[in-house]
């Protein structure tokens, strides 16, 4: 009964709080939504009895994604809401509609798992976090550390990216960027004289 | 209706991950469309973690956890490339930054 | 003994490669001519050693290599040589290294000399395997292989321009090439017919398999198989009604005439029949035996009224092998296989002679073909003069020479199977064969020299060419002398091949011989009055008679070729326009739609690549929700 309590709750505030992700204008308010609708969404691997998985979500997600998401909203202008030219939104909700309903197709047909022998099954009168750190660290360690090496990468990029002097672009070579910067310093300065007199 | 099984967490799933998908569909700033990517990523770890538990496996979990550890570098890459972008532009809007002119 | 049937099966091929690979682009060689007459000669020389190993010891069968082997079918590579390939083989080989020899002095002017000497090569090598093969098989490809060889050939001069029919007949040499591959074809399949329903109802192509499965077969399907390939037969032997190619392929080279259209392609109908000789002979198919040798008889018969009035000199005597072709047919029909044979080496040689003796006149002419044009040449071309005479002596089949023997035992099988009516036919045309055939040698050599009015200054050809031919010349006096050792060597094959004539016949042999004998001097002596006169006895043209039905219809050859124009080419050529709208407007607008599509589908897809992400977005969108469409489909349906 609390279980199935807890499902619609968390079922009903998790598809309004993403609804409310994707239809917003405002940046904030989408991001807020996101970060709740984590939290939420965390909530059903704790029903379905994935402690572990629950707690990285928070830690992941909630923590460490929409912190760096917030991060990077600095860089930008967030208050300011968003204009988009929606060519078509009717066909983007037909879309949307009609895939939802696919799946919902899809899924409510019993799903028929008798054949279905679990390879790493939950072992029994352990924590959960436990069970996981057995199969992890056995099975998955390959995968683990090829996924601990990418986080690597992607923080090494992330910082080169992101960390490279503001004023210069990238993308084109940097002489004619100071070329273009002393000229526009010599334009100002032309002009604040121009000012003053 | 009552009883939860698997079929309302795969339901469950599909409708996040066609919110996601009408997001990505519908948005034209980056950063929002990063967003609609998250839900979506978020969508299919709530599968797998149903399926995972339904079949008594752990494997769904693992791949859950996975997920969760490429959305965290795709994120940190992502975000590394947006502000490139929006130096570059001084946008994020696809409308602004589309330089090829089919 | 087998490397010695590998020599002269493939010998010619080299020769052919040598002038054809090697020497193909290359301007004039002579020695390309030299070689390739080596190479035959050799062929000639192995066949004769083949011939006596044959007469001595007995067939040789030999298998070089397995070639078709699919499942049921298995063909093997493999080579006969019996009493009826031999004979072939000597005569081949003997009329073709002559033909080479004169070819090197015939052709010696001509451009395109060593692509002749390939062709011409070539196809003695395909009329090799045609006769060596053992199986069905093989001597269908023989049988393509000189099919494709005499349309390389009659249209070797495939520059001339198209004339108009009532100028020339044959129009030009690459219609005249089209016109006998065609005809071919048309009797080819029937060929490949009777092929498939032996190998359908025996399961074998090979010769002693298949004679020695016929007569357990059905009635009706042996009826059908020597119907089918009688129809193969008919056309490479010329036989009505597909016959006209045989007269337009004179526009090819003379030496291709004398070769191909006289003495050797031509007879492989013959030779087909004499070498299913085991089935033509069964009693079920008694009616199709009678009906081959009637419609001999009457291409026999056919062919010689034509030639009495034709002016061309090639074509004359194109007419008179249409005409022996037809006796060869009618002594097969017979059931005298080995007297067909015979005359169809008798025929080979003389014939040969006398077209080379016309490629003489005509090369003294500057290719002019108009007998009426000719006249007095006697002494002008003393060589060819003699060997024409010698050649006409034997095809009007007078005593001593070979015509002699082997056209008058034909003459007398008809009267010993008590088919009087092809009797009397065979001795009709034996009289007027002498008649046209003289009409000929006493147009060009004797009477009023009426070249000299139009310019001409004719010449005899070189030396060595002229003693090249006397080697025919020689066999065509005497190669009768020899049937009674060529019979004792045939009958060594088998029953079927046997015929000896009754006592009757025996007992009135002398009197069938005088009346031919008397019904050619005859003609002769009509020939000679009519047209080997000079000063005030000399020929005028008849203005009347050439005004008259029976010219205009021999003329015309009966009006069939301008019937298969009207009824069949015309028709055809309609239709085929017709056709040919339907496929542009169908076939080809089909191709033309799609392609329209692809262009219009990509024209407007362009729209797409608008480098714009979100739009790229959308579309990725579209295509993903088409396959979650078609998965939930297929999973409903599954």
């Amino acid at each position: 009964m609390y279980e199935t309590i807890a499902f619609y709750t968390f079922a009903i505030s998790t598809t309004i709080l993403f609804l409310i992700t994707v239809m917003s204008k405002n940046v904030l308010y989408a991001m807020t939504a996101l970060a709740s609708g984590m939290v939420m969404i965390s909530g059903f691997f704790f029903l379905l009895g994935a402690d572990f998985l629950g707690v990285v979500q928070l830690i992941v997600y909630v923590g460490a994604v929409m912190a760096l998401y917030g991060f990077a909203m600095m860089f930008f202008d967030a208050t300011r809401d968003i204009k988009e030219k929606h060519q078509n939104p009717a066909l983007v909700f037909l879309l949307g509609g009609l895939m939802a309903l696919m799946f919902v197709v899809i899924f409510s047909a019993p799903i028929i798992g008798d054949n279905v022998q679990a390879l790493y099954p939950i072992v029994e009168g352990v924590g959960n976090a436990q069970a996981v750190g057995m199969v992890l660290f056995t099975k998955y360690l390959v995968p683990f550390e090829v996924a601990a090496l990418m986080l690597l990468v992607a923080m090494i990029a992330g910082i080169i990216l992101a960390g490279k002097k503001m004023d210069y672009s990238l993308t084109t070579s940097e002489a004619a960027d100071e070329e273009i910067n002393v000229e526009e310093k010599l334009q100002a300065d032309i002009e604040r004289e121009k000012g003053e007199a | 209706m009552l009883e939860i099984g698997v079929n309302h967490y795969l339901i469950l799933s599909g409708i996040l991950f066609s919110i996601g998908f009408m997001g990505v569909l519908r948005r034209k700033n980056l950063l929002m469309l990063f967003f609609a990517t998250e839900v979506m990523l978020n969508a299919v770890n709530i599968a797998f973690a149903a399926i995972g538990n339904y079949y008594g496996d752990l494997s769904g979990q693992m791949f859950a956890f996975f997920v969760i550890a490429v959305a965290a570098s795709e994120v940190a890459v992502g975000l590394g490339l947006l502000i490139v972008l929006y130096k570059k532009y001084g946008s994020l809007d696809l409308d602004v930054i589309s330089s090829m002119k089919g | 003994m087998e490397t010695l049937v590998y020599i002269a099966l493939f010998s010619p091929f080299v020769g052919s490669l040598f002038a054809g690979l090697l020497f193909g682009n290359s301007p004039r060689k002579m020695f390309t001519g030299w070689v390739a007459s080596a190479l035959i000669f050799v062929t000639f020389v192995s066949s004769v050693t083949l011939a006596y190993h044959v007469a001595t010891v007995g067939a040789i069968h030999v298998q070089m290599m397995d070639w078709i082997s699919a499942g049921d079918l298995s063909i093997p590579f493999g080579f006969v040589i019996d009493q009826i390939s031999v004979t072939m083989m000597v005569v081949v080989s003997l009329v073709s290294t002559i033909v080479h020899i004169y070819a090197t002095g015939y052709m010696d002017h001509d451009k395109s000399y060593n692509r002749f000497f390939a062709y011409l090569s070539a196809f003695v090598f395909a009329m090799m395997i045609l006769i060596m093969s053992d199986n069905f098989a093989g001597l269908f490809i023989g049988w393509e292989g000189v099919g494709v060889c005499s349309w390389l050939l009659v249209g070797f001069w495939y520059h001339k321009a198209d004339r108009p029919f009532e100028e020339n007949p044959s129009i030009s040499p690459s219609w005249a090439a089209n016109e006998a591959f065609i005809m071919n074809r048309v009797a080819d399949l029937g060929m490949l017919v009777g092929i498939f329903l032996i190998y359908w109802n025996i399961g074998s192509l090979q010769y002693d398999v298949v004679f020695d499965a016929m007569p357990h077969l059905a009635d009706g399907i042996l009826v059908s198989i020597a119907i089918a390939l009688f129809i193969g037969a008919m056309g490479k032997s010329a036989q009505f009604p597909l016959h006209t190619w045989l007269t337009d392929a004179m526009e090819g080279p003379t030496p291709v005439s004398a070769l191909i259209h006289a003495a050797t392609m031509v007879t492989a109908g013959v030779f087909l029949v004499i070498r299913a000789n085991p089935l033509y002979s069964l009693e079920a198919v008694h009616g199709v035996s009678m009906f081959i040798a009637s419609l001999g008889t009457f291409v026999a018969f056919y062919a010689a009224t034509m030639a009495l009035i034709a002016r061309d000199i090639k074509r004359i005597v194109a007419l008179s092998t249409l005409s022996q072709l037809g006796y060869m047919f009618a002594a097969a029909g017979l059931g005298a296989y080995w007297i067909a044979l015979f005359h169809l080496a008798a025929h080979a040689f003389f014939k040969a002679l006398l077209f080379l003796g016309a490629g003489n006149v005509m090369h003294a002419m500057d290719d002019e073909l108009d007998i009426f044009k000719m006249g007095g040449l006697k002494n002008a071309m003393r060589g060819s003069y003699i060997y024409m005479g010698i050649a006409s002596f034997a095809l009007a089949g007078l005593p001593i020479m070979a015509g002699f023997y082997s056209k008058d035992a034909i003459i007398e099988t008809a009267f010993n199977e008590g088919t009087y009516i092809i009797w009397g036919m065979l001795v009709i045309t034996a009289g007027m064969t002498a008649f046209y055939s003289f009409r000929q040698v006493f147009f060009s050599f004797h009477g009023e020299k009426r070249y000299e009015a139009l310019g001409f200054h004719p010449h005899d050809m070189y030396k060595y060419v002229l003693i090249a031919m006397a080697p025919l010349a020689a066999l065509a006096i005497s190669f009768g002398w020899f049937m009674g050792y060529y019979k004792d060597f045939i009958y060594g094959l088998n029953e079927t091949v046997q015929y000896e004539m009754s006592h009757t016949t025996h007992h009135w042999a002398w009197l069938l011989g005088s009346i031919v004998i008397a019904l050619a001097l005859t003609g002769i002596f009509l020939a000679w009055k009519k047209y080997a006169g000079e000063g005030e006895n000399a020929w005028k043209r008849d203005e009347k008679f050439e005004a008259s039905f029976i010219y205009k219809l021999l003329e015309n050859q009966y009006y069939v070729p301008k019937f298969y124009d009207q009824f069949i080419v015309q028709p055809y050529t309609i239709a085929s326009a017709k056709f040919w709208e339907f496929d542009k407007k169908t076939v080809d607008g089909t191709v033309d739609d799609l392609g329209k599509a692809c262009l219009n589908i990509g024209d407007t897809s362009r729209g797409m690549q608008n480098g714009n992400l979100s739009s790229y977005l959308n579309w990725m969108g579209v295509g993903a929700m088409i396959i979650v469409i078609i998965a939930v489909i297929s999973s409903v349906i599954g």
